[in-house]
């Protein structure tokens, strides 16, 4: 397998009033395609900030976040959200669907940002739905859909641009753990059938369950023997 | 869907606030359109180069000598004179509006107007002949129900009839002026001043104005100076204008419309500005989880900024359309009704122009804030706040 994702002594660090906090001190670590991999650990252990940077959504201070063999840390702000667009879907723990779209439209966001013309549009909005199993939910807005619905629809739209990597935040973290189950068996089917690469924080040892491996990340620092595995 | 469709239903996410909103805009709009189309009526009424009004120094409403006329006719360049006389007209009830009626030397004032007038000879010479005859501006006749050959009474809410110890005084409608648009006769009542003057209990022998034709409009500076000079330092000194001059001071009379304009407007909109400009700030805040999500999804943070700075654009352009849309149907109800008098106010294109203009620095205004904030909002941070 080949690296999707290769972080090289990347540093990273916040100021909190007159306190800097350092989260990550020459992080290095690789990640193959069509992985599915969990990362666990206690909270301020650097967990999000992790996935900020590997979707482009932060910066490092120092060090490389090569994707693809491309050094996303040294593309522009517009590049880097391009680049965002084309390659990185991302499932939030509260869903962050637009309360005033329906399903359908939620869903539809990240084409806007494509050329594909509106009936292109509406068949991958279709497909993406009929992939998550919503597709009778279309034209329902959030409110008036369950919270696994919700996080369906999140996933729909996280991979109605076809990306490579999925990069999802505690993504059962607000669902019982019948509905949970669930979704974490559409990520694993994502990955399995359709190859996507995941990344997903989380709390939950029964989530982190269904990933092809766990990472523990404590203070800034991953286990060695589980990254050399 | 598109980027558009994305505008409007943020703009409609709440709609009893959107409501409300574009109710305020409208307001401010409507209150712009009407005043601004009755500055522009005041300041369109046809004017001639060559004419030009003697009255009194103090101001409009002092009235002057009758033998200032003769004086001012028989002055070198003057071509033709006339005096007129602000009556103070209402008809029945003082309640439903002001009639215009001009008390006129008939034969002078058809030579001085004679552009304005373009009625039949056989209803001019009518009023030429009947002391108690009146000509009206079609509008005004058409608002009331009268016909000619009724005999019509007037109020005056100056004057007393010595004749019948009352403010009342009946004339016989011999006429009507046509008044195309621009028409300095819009809303003008004419009655004989014979008839005014030998009838009124005080004033008596005084004229407001004296209207006159220059030889050339070369000849209005000295004309004049002349008029003016010769009156200096008497009891009833004179101020000689061009009618354009003369008629912005007559609507002066109503108070400084140019000011009155620009502070009502002014008030209007710095309330709204804030109002807006609270409001969508408060939007874009309480959208800001909305706003890092777009951000993470590859909404670029400028077309972020223009999104939410159409939104308000749109809310801004939707307010203006309504009040100019409201304004519009108001001064036409108005000009179907004849109006109270005075000069016919229509909407005038400039309105819209001006608008336009407004609603484009009033949605720019106020949506540039939350814009920038939304542009300069960081992802991370987006999703930090709570």
């Amino acid at each position: 397998m080949t690296d999707l994702i290769r972080l090289s002594d990347v540093e990273k660090s916040y100021v909190r009033g007159k306190e800097k906090i350092v989260i990550f001190d020459k992080l290095t670590m690789r990640i193959e395609a069509g992985d599915f991999v969990a990362i666990m650990g206690p909270s301020g252990s650097g967990k999000t900030t992790l996935l900020n940077l590997l979707g482009g959504t932060d910066r490092p201070d120092k060090g490389a976040i090569e994707f693809d063999d491309k050094h996303i840390e040294k593309l522009s702000e517009g590049q880097l959200t391009a680049w965002r667009s084309v390659n990185v879907g991302f499932i939030f723990q509260f869903y962050n669907l637009m309360p005033i779209l329906t399903a359908a439209q939620n869903v539809e966001l990240p084409l806007l940002l494509t050329k594909l013309s509106p009936k292109k549009r509406r068949e991958n909005v279709a497909t993406a739905l009929q992939i998550v199993g919503l597709e009778d939910r279309a034209k329902h807005r959030p409110r008036e859909m369950s919270g696994g619905q919700q996080q369906r629809v999140a996933i729909a739209r996280a991979i109605v641009s076809d990306p490579k990597l999925l990069l999802c935040d505690e993504p059962t973290g607000d669902l019982d753990r019948t509905t949970a189950d669930e979704i974490l068996s559409t990520l694993q089917t994502l990955n399995r059938e359709l190859g996507k690469t995941i990344i997903m924080v989380t709390h939950d040892a029964e989530a982190a369950k269904f990933a092809k491996r766990v990472l523990h990340l404590d203070k800034g620092r991953f286990d060695e023997r589980e990254l050399a595995a | 869907m598109n980027d558009f469709a994305l505008v409007s239903k943020n703009l409609w996410r709440k709609p009893v606030r959107t409501i409300l909103l574009i109710i305020s805009i409208t307001i401010a709009f409507l209150i712009l359109s009407l005043m601004l189309s009755f500055n522009s009526s005041l300041s369109n009424v046809n004017t001639l180069p060559t004419r030009m009004v003697t009255l009194s120094k103090i101001n409009f409403t002092e009235s002057l000598p009758i033998a200032h006329y003769d004086r001012i006719a028989r002055t070198e360049g003057v071509r033709a004179a006339t005096h007129m006389n602000w009556f103070g007209g209402y008809y029945q009830d003082p309640a439903r509006g002001f009639l215009p009626v001009f008390a006129v030397d008939p034969e002078t004032y058809f030579q001085v107007y004679a552009e304005d007038l373009g009625i039949p000879a056989a209803e001019r010479d009518a009023f030429f002949r009947e002391r108690t005859a009146m000509l009206v501006a079609a509008p005004v006749a058409e608002r009331w129900g009268w016909r000619v050959g009724q005999r019509i009474p007037i109020n005056s809410n100056i004057f007393t009839n010595g004749t019948t110890g009352s403010s009342t005084w009946e004339f016989t409608l011999v006429g009507t002026i046509p008044t195309p648009p621009g028409s300095s006769q819009s809303g003008s009542v004419l009655i004989h001043y014979d008839y005014f003057n030998e009838t009124i209990t005080f004033g008596r022998d005084r004229i407001g104005w004296v209207p006159f034709l220059t030889t050339s409009a070369e000849m209005n500076d000295s004309v004049a100076n002349a008029i003016d000079q010769r009156f200096a330092n008497s009891q009833d000194e004179t101020s000689t204008q061009d009618e354009a001059t003369f008629n912005e001071s007559f609507a002066a009379q109503l108070g400084n419309i140019g000011l009155v304009i620009t502070l009502v407007v002014s008030a209007a909109f710095i309330a709204i500005l804030l109002i807006v400009g609270t409001t969508m700030a408060l939007a874009v805040r309480e959208r800001t989880r909305e706003v890092g999500v777009m951000k993470t999804l590859g909404f670029s943070s400028g077309r972020v900024l223009r999104m939410v700075l159409a939104e308000s654009l749109l809310l801004s352009f939707l307010g203006a359309a309504v009040g100019l849309g409201l304004a519009a149907l108001i001064l036409t109800v108005l000009a179907s009704s004849g109006g109270g008098g005075g000069p016919a106010i229509s909407f005038a294109p400039i309105v819209i122009a001006w608008a336009a203009l407004i609603a484009l620095a009033l949605g720019l205004v106020t949506g540039l804030p939350p814009a920038l904030q939304a542009y300069r909002m960081r992802i991370v941070d987006a999703f930090a706040r709570r």
